[in-house]
């Protein structure tokens, strides 16, 4: 799986099969997605002046992430928000909306 | 498969009289069987969001009812824009059309004057009485009646324009008129208060527009904390930009205000100013009290997080300004949004007989414009802590602007129109 190969190039693959996700609530992902919305979008369809979401790869959002969170990237606001989510949380994030249309 | 009826018998709230009528002629346009009746109280930032994502989640299979008493959203947010004549009101009143028409959710324009957690019922002005399976109260915020002596009665002399609305356009009309050499005075309740930058972010727009206008003028802000509540360092520096035409008083507690005078006394002094904007102390919208839900310091409704139940009251969730936050939760509208999603997501698994999410995370940011172009965000992340039974912040996330800057200016406006379209289109 592409995310895997993802994840595991940044390195993160002990974070995957935490206790946490063993008892995961079935819709944690589009939960988790749901808190971006405010700023992209109703599942990631983002309306004028923010970045949509929705159908991006999961592997060219995670990496758009890791450069925010080690400043590679350069950002008003995303470093700050991206340090509140686990490296997990935002991999469930990213899978979900890569699925969106 | 289960039955709705059968459900709620198995988990046992048919008994104290559940009632299920209100439910026909509610079926959606798709014709799926309903598998419950939400009915939500209060159609802003929080109420909004959870109807639309209640229908949206559950592929429109639970029917919803938003009550709500303006036939139009007016945003809070943005609004200073507006009094600082930089928007006009139509730039930020939206309508609830979209919910009824995307989304099946069904906005009845009216007034709940009582509510029942026994019998699942909820009473309105107009439109008699509605039965639920689950409600969820999003009511914002009401002011104390006599915290301020002379105040009560006076909105007009003495706006707040602390909910958007007719009060915003009349604190703008008010600034317009003020000749120049004129004094706004503006004051700050004690916090918790609706939120916490937008008093500062207002004094700045106002002085903006006075310097253009009728600079010799003066912003006079009497704020009942002994310092600024969000953003210091950032309004701090903005405050100063405005050099004499804004003066910031902390410890400036407010007693009473002669309305017709337009005069503001407090606890050691007393001000004559020309536009009199008093913030007044507030609390959980009047329904929650009336209700008889469980209130922290006689304001703030108590809630269990993971459902955002009431404390003691199974069926009554309560969201937004209303709620006692969690720690460094602001009562900002981006929060009750999110605040909206998180029971929209408990009630569905209610609803199916699972257990809540066990690990939500909610997220805050509110922009602030410190001028016409130039904004200021603070942000943060909280995670569920399990041990604490709360959300927390998470240390090293979060923060705030570097300096107020253009590019954030367009950002905020790009979180105004994602914000809305998320809650209402
Ligand atoms: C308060 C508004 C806000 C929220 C909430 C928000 N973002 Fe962002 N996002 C931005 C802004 C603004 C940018 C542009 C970069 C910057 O200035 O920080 C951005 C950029 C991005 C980008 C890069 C897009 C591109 O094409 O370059 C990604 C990916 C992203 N955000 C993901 C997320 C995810 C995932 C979340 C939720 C965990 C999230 N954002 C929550 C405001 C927000």
């Amino acid at each position: 799986m592409q995310l895997r190969i993802a994840i595991a190039a940044l390195g993160l693959a002990g974070l995957v099969g935490t206790a946490q996700a063993q008892d995961a609530d079935p819709h944690l992902a589009r939960n988790l997605a749901a808190t971006c919305a405010n700023c992209h979008g109703t599942n990631g369809n983002a309306q004028k002046g923010m970045a949509s979401l929705a159908g991006e790869s999961a592997e060219k959002i995670m990496k758009k992430l890791a450069d925010f969170r080690s400043g590679d990237a350069p950002a008003t606001i995303m470093h700050q928000i991206v340090k509140g989510y686990t490296e997990e949380q935002l991999a469930l994030i990213s899978e979900w909306f890569a699925a969106q249309k | 498969m289960i039955n709705r009826r059968d459900f709620i018998k198995a988990i046992g709230i048919a008994a104290g009289g559940t009632t299920l009528t209100g439910l026909s002629g509610l079926a959606n346009a798709a014709g799926s069987t309903a598998k419950g009746h939400i009915v939500v109280v209060g159609g802003g930032f929080g109420g909004a969001t959870v109807a639309k994502y209640l229908r949206m989640w559950s592929q429109g299979s639970v029917d919803v009812t938003l009550i709500e008493r303006n036939t139009r959203f007016v945003s809070c947010p943005i609004s200073n824009l507006v009094i600082g004549g930089l928007q006009q009101m139509d730039d930020i009143t939206v309508s609830y059309d979209n919910l009824r028409e995307n989304w099946g959710v069904k906005v009845i324009t009216d007034e709940v004057t009582a509510l029942d957690p026994d019998k699942r019922m909820v009473t309105t002005a107009r439109h008699g009485t509605l039965g639920y399976d689950r409600v969820v109260l999003s009511p914002g915020i009401d002011f104390i009646p006599g915290a301020v002596a002379g105040l009560d009665g006076n909105e007009e002399l003495v706006p707040h324009a602390w909910k958007a609305g007719p009060q915003t356009a009349l604190l703008r009309k008010q600034l317009e008129d003020m000749p120049d050499g004129g004094v706004f005075a503006l004051t700050i309740p004690r916090a918790p208060y609706r939120c916490p930058p937008g008093p500062y972010e207002r004094a700045c727009l106002v002085a903006n527009y006075l310097r253009d206008t009728k600079p010799k003028s003066k912003v006079l802000v009497l704020d009942a904390n002994d310092e600024i509540q969000s953003k210091k360092g950032l309004f701090t520096k903005a405050f100063e930009s405005y050099g004499a035409l804004l003066e910031y008083v902390p410890g400036s507690k407010l007693e009473g205000v002669d309305a017709a005078s337009r005069k503001a006394r407090l606890e050691f002094d007393e001000i004559k100013a020309d536009v009199l904007n008093v913030i007044p102390p507030m609390r959980a919208g009047n329904i929650a009290a009336q209700a008889g839900l469980p209130l922290i310091n006689e304001r703030w409704v108590d809630v269990e997080w993971l459902s955002m139940e009431a404390k003691g009251v199974p069926g009554v969730h309560v969201i937004g300004d209303a709620i006692f936050p969690a720690p460094t939760m602001p009562k900002s509208g981006h929060m009750a949004n999110q605040h909206g999603k998180l029971v929209a997501a408990a009630i569905l698994n209610l609803l199916e007989g699972k257990a809540p999410n066990a690990a939500p995370v909610l997220m805050n940011t509110c922009y602030s414009f410190v001028d016409d172009k130039n904004v200021i965000h603070v942000a943060s992340v909280h995670q569920y802590n399990a041990e604490k039974q709360q959300p927390l912040p998470v240390e090293g996330a979060g923060g705030v602007s570097a300096a107020a800057n253009e590019l954030e200016g367009k950002f905020a406006m790009g979180w105004a129109r994602n914000i809305w379209a998320d809650m209402l289109a």
